[in-house]
């Protein structure tokens, strides 16, 4: 059984639909890739994996449990859902610390001191030693979706959704994000939005491309990148892989 | 010989006019801890409630702001006694401005309560908050803090409208001063003057106070307030 099933999901917003029946499946410590043309509902999707948009039909499992199932305890289940925001979302009053220990803490039920502790060695894992005291105002954006990471990290999760987490940074700051993302590879499942190819060639088991509300193609990044099946595929990584080639 | 300025008999009339002090602030500080704990309970109703809750909320804010508070003060103490509901004035004064002032204050604090980012809630969702514990952990922290100086001024404005209290005979400072007035006409503008410098000093401390409240708590990053 995979670790997160995801059935025939549709989602409309009023009379749009943006999903069209999105079925995939994700194994333990596996990273994924989601590509594809803006507008085509891959935030939604991973809104509707852990139920901030929940989804009009279709079914999400996770580690055989039925989130999609009004009667299952969302809270409890996005313990175990991290979420990297494209915005980052930091806690504005709030230093990096207690950003990455206020959900061990109110959500987990942690002494303090030990939250704090499990929050030092995230941010450490990040290589935010010296902010651990700063506000999200005095961070560098590559800084603040550092602590996003670490803050999602921190909950042990099963799997992270990363939306777009490097789309709102400079260049030059990628790098650092991206680092820290390869270093989680094979540790947590990872299901990453990105248009950075580099990523998606070099650490992805397997890229999926959505487009106008479906997946179009899936496959391991070697074969999308030279080989894909379909004409949608192949223009799209062909252009983006232009555009985002490096890494 | 006595003419405007008899000081010496305004100085007998000190230990009346403290005794008036103590109500004025007995006033305050009910009045405005009735008037916030309300005022964030009807924020947070108005914006998290059920829709039904949160159009009853806003007919009372609105119901409340439309009331002059001495005609609030009235229904309360001579009006409910109508209908079997009795209070002495001092608790009626207290209720008139802490139902007024959490009116005004609920205003203040919806406004903050939209100012914070909806992504931050979704991050506490995220995270496996329920909604109790992202409006009680990362919402209502930034609101109180955004709050400060709306809530500063509504301190100030309530510690004025004590004096109103003394329309239905609550013996605050105002009341006092009345008294003696009665009792010794020519001390009118003298002891009105001197009220008048107590209230002053009220304020202008509360203001110093809460300023500095409002720099130790500032979130990082709202800094450019501080120099306004
Ligand atoms: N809350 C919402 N209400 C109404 N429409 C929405 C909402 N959220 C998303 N949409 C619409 O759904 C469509 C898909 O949006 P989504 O953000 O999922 O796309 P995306 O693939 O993530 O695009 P991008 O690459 O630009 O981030 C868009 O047309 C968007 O306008
Ligand atoms: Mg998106």
């Amino acid at each position: 059984m995979a670790m997160l099933d995801v059935k025939n999901i549709h989602k409309s917003y009023d009379d749009n639909e943006i999903l069209r029946g999105v079925s995939f499946t994700m194994e333990k410590e596996e990273t994924k890739v989601i590509i594809g043309p803006s507008g085509t509902g891959k935030s939604t999707l991973l809104r509707c994996i852990n139920q901030l948009s929940p989804p009009d039909a279709g079914e999400v499992w996770l580690d055989g449990e039925e989130i999609t199932n009004p009667a299952t305890n969302i809270n409890k289940i996005r313990e175990k859902i991290g979420f990297v925001f494209q915005d980052f979302n930091l806690f504005t009053h709030l230093t990096a610390l207690r950003n990455v220990s206020i959900g061990l803490e109110k959500v987990k039920g942690m002494e303090k001191e030990t939250a704090r502790k499990r929050a030092m060695d995230e941010l450490c894992r990040v290589g935010l030693d010296a902010q651990t005291k700063q506000y999200p105002a005095q961070l560098s954006g590559g800084q603040k979706q550092r602590v996003g990471i670490a803050r999602a990290l921190a909950m042990d999760p099963d799997i992270i959704l990363f939306d777009e987490p490097t789309s709102a940074l400079d260049p030059e700051l990628i790098g650092d994000v991206l680092d820290v993302m390869k270093s989680l590879c094979g540790k947590v499942a990872m299901l990453v939005v990105t248009h950075e190819m580099g990523f998606a060639r070099n650490v992805a088991d397997e890229i999926i491309f959505m487009e106008g509300g479906v997946i179009v193609e899936s496959g391991p990044p070697k074969e999308m990148f030279t080989n894909a099946k379909t004409q949608r595929a192949k223009e799209f990584l062909g252009r983006i892989g232009a555009l985002y080639g490096g890494g | 010989m006595r003419g405007p300025l008899a000081l010496d008999t305004l100085v007998e009339s000190l230990p009346q006019l403290m005794d008036g002090l103590k109500y004025t602030l007995g006033l305050t500080a009910f009045g405005i801890i009735l008037g916030t704990s309300l005022g964030v309970l009807l924020a947070v109703g108005r914006s998290y409630g059920t829709r039904i809750l949160s159009i009853i909320i806003m007919i009372y804010e609105k119901v409340i702001r439309g009331i002059p508070l001495l005609v609030l003060f009235f229904l309360i103490y001579f009006g409910l006694p109508q209908i079997g509901i009795n209070f002495d004035a001092f608790t009626a004064a207290i209720l008139g401005l802490g139902l007024r002032s959490s009116a005004y204050q609920a205003q203040i604090y919806r406004g903050a309560i939209n100012s914070i980012p909806e992504g931050q809630i979704n991050a506490a969702y995220a995270l496996g908050m329920s909604k109790f514990k992202a409006i009680r952990y990362i919402i209502l922290p930034q609101v109180l803090r955004l709050s400060i100086p709306g809530w500063s001024n509504e301190f100030t404005i309530l510690l004025k409208d004590t004096s109103l209290a003394f329309g239905i005979g609550v013996i605050e400072l105002m009341r006092q001063a009345r008294y003696i007035q009665v009792r010794d006409p020519d001390l009118v503008l003298i002891v009105f003057l001197f009220i008048a410098l107590i209230y002053f000093i009220l304020v202008f401390s509360a203001n110093k106070t809460l300023r500095y409240v409002e720099k130790r708590y500032q979130m990082a990053g709202y800094q450019s307030e501080v120099h306004r």
